[in-house]
């Protein structure tokens, strides 16, 4: 590995061209992967928007409408459209990149990768049914 | 010194079983607290079912799996963004732990916080 080539001060240096710090900014797949890596800051904010409504469930009911009013404040509102835009992004990114990093097997014949990522769809559409339906219906 | 790192395969599976974790839940649940009641196109349940539900033993693990798993998938992603993307390696061990010090701090927050929930 060409960073660990420090432990010899004798060392020849690589001669290696300066990557601009903007270099994502390029083109457009460059751009779109570094949306795609930006979307860990969404999975992040998701999490303590999470632990924030689980803390006023454990306070109790006031505490609890005092999470809705406050996720609708126009700031925190925003914030989580933005951030439900990413996650879509990942999820989508994520499940379409399923058949490169798992090879399946079935009868030494390789699983074609549009079934790999139809059945991650399929899992993410009955996840999505049934937490709409816990917390929609009334009964 | 070449420093052996043999935590990193350790690190790559939490990243991979966050990121499916995330694919998975987050979008629904973002989508309903986060759009769909605060823009009032759907009815936010009532505080006792909501409750009963996040009292479930299985919601717990399940919402502590969530939360634990998406942090380290996030903490490990937005790591190598800030190598790649911003081409900060010689700041590794502040990057590193601001990242991973804040998955460990936010699963130990989550388990406080699901516990407590009566």
């Amino acid at each position: 590995m060409t960073e660990h080539s420090a432990y010899t001060p004798y060392h020849p240096r690589w001669h290696r061209t300066r990557v601009s710090t903007y270099w994502w900014l390029g083109r457009g797949s460059y751009f779109l992967f570094i949306l795609r890596e930006l979307s860990s800051l969404a999975v992040a904010w998701f999490v303590i928007d999470l632990l924030v409504l689980v803390s006023a469930i454990a306070k109790g009911d006031a505490a609890y409408q005092q999470f809705l009013d406050w996720s609708g404040h126009p700031f925190v509102l925003a914030l989580n459209i933005v951030s439900f835009a990413f996650v879509t992004l990942h999820a989508v990114t994520w499940f379409n990149l399923a058949p490169q990093a798992m090879v399946v097997k079935v009868a030494g014949k390789r699983v074609p990768g549009a079934l790999i990522a139809g059945s991650n769809y399929a899992a993410l559409a009955v996840v999505s049914l049934v937490i709409l339906a816990l917390l929609l219906t009334r009964w | 010194m070449y420093i052996r790192r043999p935590i990193e395969p350790f690190l790559w599976l939490l990243f991979s079983a966050g990121g499916v974790m995330a694919a998975l839940f987050i979008p629904a649940t973002l989508f309903l607290f986060g759009v769909a009641f605060p823009l009032g196109w759907l009815t936010p349940p009532p505080y006792d079912r909501l409750l009963a539900i996040v009292g479930y033993p299985l919601t717990r693990v399940l919402l502590f799996g969530l939360c634990s798993l998406s942090l380290f998938h996030g903490a490990h992603r937005f790591r190598y963004t800030l190598y790649d993307g911003l081409q900060i390696k010689h700041l590794n061990e502040v990057i590193n732990s601001i990242c991973y010090g804040g998955a460990v701090v936010g699963t130990l927050v989550a388990a406080y916080l699901l516990w407590i929930v009566p």
